[in-house]
C-alpha cells in the first residue's frame, strides 16, 4: 500500500466512480444493438475495462509498493484464463453436439 | 535477565509505538503490507471459486445458445442495470471512507460505512424483488418449473427447450445467489467495520481492517461486473 495522503486522490476516485456508470449505461445500450457475434465481445471489453479500473484506482493496485500483489494478481489472472481456456478447447472440439 | 539491555530496549520500543503495530512485525508498514498480501491471496482463490461458475456457465451458453438467450430475455435486465450502479456507488462510499480515515475525518469515515451498508441492503432488497419475479413465473429449476412457447431471440418460429432453460437459471440462480452471500457476509464485516470506527479505533496511521474489508467488497463488485452482462444481457436486441 503506498501513501495516498500526499495529494488528495478524490478527483481520481469521482473520475474513476464516473466512468464506471457511464460504462454500465454503454453496456446496457450496447446490448440493444444488433451486433451479431460481436455483442459479447463488446460486453466482455466493457466489463474487463470496468474490473481493471476497480483494480487499478479502487483497490489501489496502481501505485502498490508491494511487487508481490502484482505478482498475486497476474498469477491469478493466468490460471483463471488456464482454467476457461483449456475447458473451452476440450468442449469446444468435442464432436457431441 | 529481566535488566538486560534486550528487554529494556523493547520496552522503551513498545512505549514508542502504535498499539495496534504487532511484535511479530518490525514496522507498521510491513503489518499492513502482510496483512493485504494475505487478502489478495484469498481473493485468488475466489477468482477461481467464481471461475469453476463461469466456466460452466461459457460452456452451456455455448451448446445452448439460442435457448440460453431466451431465458436471459425473461431476467429484468432494468434492476440488473439498477444494481450495478448501486455497487458502483457503495465501492466509491468504501474508497471515501478509507480516505476520511486517512485524514481523519471521523465522522465522514462513520457516514460513508453507513452509506456503504445502505446501499448494499438495497442491493440486496432489488435482487429480492427479482427472484420473487422468477418464482412467480415459475422459472424456479424444480418440479414445478414451467418456460414454454417462449421463442428463441432471431428465430421467431423456434420455441426455446425448457431444459436447457432450466440449466440457464441453475446457473443465474447459483451465480447470483452466491453472489448475494457475499454480499450479505460484507454487510457483516462492514458492521464491524463501522462498530469499530464508531469506537474511534482507525486513525491516519492505522486503519488496516477497513482497507482489507475495502479489498473485499470492491471484489464483490468486479464480480458482479461480470455477472451482469453475462446473465441480463445476452440477446436483447429486438
Amino acid at each position: 500500500m503506498s501513501d495516498h495522503s500526499k495529494s488528495s486522490p478524490l478527483a481520481t476516485y469521482f473520475a474513476v466512480w464516473g466512468a464506471l456508470l457511464v460504462g454500465t449505461f454503454l453496456t446496457y445500450e450496447a446490448a440493444l444493438l444488433d451486433l451479431g457475434r460481436y455483442n459479447a465481445a463488446v460486453a466482455l471489453i466493457i466489463a474487463t475495462t470496468k474490473a481493471l479500473l476497480v483494480v487499478l484506482f479502487f483497490m489501489h493496485l496502481k501505485g502498490a509498493s508491494e511487487k508481490l500483489l502484482k505478482l498475486v494478481v497476474a498469477s491469478t489472472i493466468f490460471f483463471l484464463i488456464l482454467l476457461l481456456a483449456l475447458s473451452m478447447f476440450d468442449y469446444g472440439t468435442r464432436s457431441f453436439s | 535477565m529481566s535488566d538486560s539491555p534486550a528487554t529494556v530496549v523493547h520496552g522503551e520500543a513498545h512505549a514508542g509505538h502504535n498499539p495496534a503495530l504487532l511484535h511479530h512485525f518490525a514496522t507498521e508498514e510491513q503489518q499492513r503490507d502482510s496483512a493485504s498480501f494475505g487478502m489478495w491471496i484469498f481473493l485468488a482463490t475466489e477468482v477461481m471459486f467464481f471461475g469453476g461458475l463461469f466456466c460452466a456457465y461459457l460452456i452451456y451458453r455455448r451448446w445452448y445458445f439460442g435457448d440460453f438467450g431466451a431465458a436471459s430475455k425473461s431476467i429484468n435486465a432494468a434492476l440488473g442495470a439498477t444494481n450495478t450502479a448501486v455497487l458502483i456507488c457503495s465501492s466509491l462510499t468504501v474508497v471515501l471512507a478509507i480516505w476520511a480515515a486517512q485524514t481523519s475525518r471521523r465522522a465522514l469515515m462513520i457516514v460513508m460505512l453507513i452509506l456503504t451498508m445502505l446501499f448494499g441492503v438495497a442491493f440486496l432488497g432489488i435482487k429480492g424483488i427479482e427472484y420473487k419475479d422468477k418464482f412467480d413465473e415459475h422459472h424456479v429449476p424444480g418440479p414445478s418449473f414451467s418456460f414454454s412457447n417462449v421463442p428463441i431471440p432471431g428465430h421467431p418460429n423456434q420455441y426455446a427447450n425448457p431444459q436447457h432453460a432450466q440449466i440457464f437459471f441453475a446457473l443465474y440462480f447459483v451465480m447470483t445467489g452466491l453472489h448475494a452471500l457475499h454480499m450479505v457476509i460484507g454487510l457483516g464485516i462492514f458492521a464491524w467495520l463501522l462498530w469499530m470506527a464508531w469506537k474511534g479505533r482507525f486513525t491516519p496511521e492505522y486503519h488496516t481492517p477497513l482497507e482489507i474489508g475495502g479489498l473485499y467488497w470492491h471484489f464483490v463488485d468486479i464480480v458482479w461486473i461480470y455477472l451482469f452482462p453475462l446473465l441480463y444481457l445476452i440477446d436483447r436486441h429486438p
